[in-house]
């Protein structure tokens, strides 16, 4: 009936019949299905890039970078360098206490806690504490610190971040932990060395580069987040260094606000600010996996 | 001393023999005393949550306690001072709805098409890019959605929406398309495509810890590749598709910023899906800043909903992977 078939069976006697022609059609079809779902996905991925980096390329420059918005937004020109300054000021700070503390916390969880029940329920909550929608690490930051400073600063808006990084660097940590050979730490400590030597100088460089991945990638994510940062920063319009001293702003914050103005010019400096924070989270994302796949090639585990 | 990270809590240490009973051995203070601090990091995690649950609630008291039950009725009216969190309910589990429609069927395909399908040296790029989408920011999908997909969609919208009058039911879910695109509908498609990296990476571990001598069963009985995937690896991993699904809906009711630029900030409960509506998320970062008295309660107060509803959806979604590690002995 169907020669090209026959002969892949071997020119046995399996004549392929109307049955077999609808599994095999299927089953094509599904395939078909399955790569399509990719391509559904990869769409919008690079539509949106092409597009911000288009509408982005417009005003984007050094001068973007380091000019302050003009003093009003009807104008054209200017940039977005107060925003600059408060996404890397603010995501820095956030990176500074959330990372030690995470690490601490996850060699807690593998080093000495292991399967306790106490060290079990740190491990739930900071997966839930994964799940807390950003926004409501905002609410708690304003309830918990600006009601009482009664002030709008970076820090506020570091401390957002941070308590929404910590629970990624404990889980990744503890999972990256877990991938350190046993024998490894025997043999320190067959040498007399005591837990926190073994600590700083067997475990952690061994998984050292999966936790800097990490850690990396959680830095990627507080870096665009806009929804901790909308009621504890303000808003500033000249770069502001100084964490706890007056208002400051960030690029996500900026494109929020500036992408529902009916002004143009507002609206090309919201897409200079898109682009700029696409490079700075891409950038970081890509160091990440470099870091990843430069340690897996130099160490094969 | 013996074991190293043990499965248990040790006793508390012997100092090693010879080195005296009455000194402690040299480092002993610093090996307890790190102990301690990275404990307390851990403990952390406890105290924030406690704090967020409980400095919340306290600054939403004034709304819990004014409105009573009527904190959850379907009237947001500042201006008469009805401050009720019925439609923004409503409106974050529509939307996270519609998103889920749309982004399991495709996470799935993809998570198929990385493990079983593609060729062996594409699946790492291919889940680098996937993994790019979770890195655009929310607020650039929003700015992008707004520029580029609102008027397309709207005009869409209207199509479906004369398309499907006088079908019944669909001609009420069709109903009233939105003018501008912003609806509940164009919400839940951007939040569609920011959940589909974290679906499809679990997805996809899941998928990757169907046993080969389950799938070559399959294929020594003569089943194509798709009859493989429906007969052994999608048994296989029902519990932990469940999961993966279930921590979706948690991050898709918790997106806010891409939300409150497309759903179109209209609070009312409908069953309009193409016309404007709210969402609890997206309602706190449109209107805190400017708000004030119990409003700005109300909107605390919504955090706390909010809150409470991403815990349960997690805690739902961890138990289902608790059973399905015992059950297969994967680990997620």
């Amino acid at each position: 009936m169907n020669a090209s078939t026959t002969m892949l069976a071997g020119g046995s006697r399996l004549t392929p019949g109307p049955r077999s022609r609808r599994r095999r059609i299927s089953n094509v079809v599904a395939s078909g299905l399955i790569f399509l779902a990719f391509v559904v996905a990869i769409v919008p991925l690079v539509f949106l890039v092409v597009y911000v980096v288009q509408r982005g390329m417009e005003v984007f420059g050094w001068a973007f970078l380091t000019e302050n918005p003009p003093f009003s937004e009807r104008l054209d020109g200017g940039g977005m360098a107060p925003a600059v300054v408060g996404t890397l000021l603010i995501t820095g700070a956030a990176a500074l206490m959330s990372i030690p503390l995470g690490v601490l916390g996850g060699i807690y969880l593998n080093e000495y806690g292991g399967k306790n029940p106490l060290a079990r329920l740190i491990r739930f909550l900071a997966e839930v504490m994964t799940g807390v929608p950003s926004i409501v690490m905002g609410i708690f930051i304003y309830t918990l610190v600006v009601l009482n400073t009664k002030e709008l600063n970076g820090l506020a808006g570091a401390l957002a971040l941070a308590c929404l990084m910590l629970p990624i660097v404990i889980r990744t940590t503890d999972q990256m932990l877990t991938l350190v050979p046993r024998e490894l730490r025997e043999g320190s400590q067959a040498l007399g060395s005591r837990r926190v030597r073994t600590i700083r100088t067997v475990v952690l460089p061994s998984a050292a580069p999966g936790i800097v991945s990490g850690a990396l990638l959680a830095v990627a994510r507080a870096a665009g987040e806009t929804a901790p940062l909308l009621f504890v920063i303000g808003i500033t319009s000249e770069p502001n260094t100084s964490l706890t001293n007056g208002p400051n702003t960030a690029l996500s914050v900026q494109i929020f606000f500036n992408a529902t103005r009916p002004f143009a010019p507002a609206q090309d400096r919201a897409w200079g600010a898109a682009l700029t924070l696409i490079l700075i989270v891409f950038v970081v994302t890509i160091l990440a996996r470099l870091v990843t796949a430069f340690f897996a090639r130099r160490q094969p585990a | 001393m013996a074991v190293i990270a043990p499965p248990r809590e040790q006793e508390p240490r012997v100092p090693p023999p010879g080195l005296g009973q009455g000194r402690r051995p040299p480092g002993i203070i610093t090996d307890r005393l790190f102990k301690w601090v990275a404990l307390a990091s851990g403990l952390l995690v406890l105290v924030i949550l406690g704090l967020i649950a409980v400095t919340m609630t306290r600054e939403a008291w004034p709304w819990f306690s004014a409105e009573g039950l009527n904190v959850f009725s379907t009237t947001w009216d500042p201006a008469k001072g009805e401050f009720g969190a019925g439609a923004m309910i409503y409106g974050t589990f529509l939307v996270g709805i519609i998103a889920l429609l749309i982004a399991v069927p495709v996470s799935i395909g993809i998570a198929l098409f990385v493990t079983e399908v593609s060729p062996r040296p594409f699946r790492k790029p291919i889940v680098y890019t996937v993994d790019l989408l979770a890195a655009i920011p929310s607020v650039v999908y929003g700015l992008w959605a707004l520029a580029v997909l609102t008027q397309p969609l709207a005009d869409l919208y209207s199509n479906i929406s004369s398309a499907t009058s006088g079908i019944p039911i669909l001609d009420t879910l069709f109903a009233e398309p939105s003018p501008t695109g912003l609806s509940f509908m164009t919400a839940g498609i951007i939040v569609a495509i920011m959940i589909v990296p974290i679906i499809t990476s679990i997805t996809r571990e899941v998928y990757a810890t169907t046993p080969a001598s389950l799938k070559e069963a399959a294929f020594g009985l003569g089943a194509t590749r798709w009859e493989m995937i429906r007969g052994s690896v999608f048994p296989h991993s029902r519990g932990g598709v469940v999961s993966a699904v279930m921590i979706g809906l948690g991050r898709a009711i918790g997106e806010t910023i891409a939300v409150a630029l497309l759903i179109g900030s209209s609070q009312r409960v409908s069953a309009h899906i193409l016309g404007p509506g709210d969402s609890l998320a997206s309602i706190i970062a449109n209107q805190f800043n400017e708000a004030t008295g119990e409003q700005r309660s109300a909107l605390i107060g919504m955090g706390v909903v909010l809150f409470a509803l991403t815990v349960v959806v997690g805690v739902l979604a961890r138990s289902v992977v608790a059973r399905f590690d015992r059950r297969t002995g994967a680990t997620l």
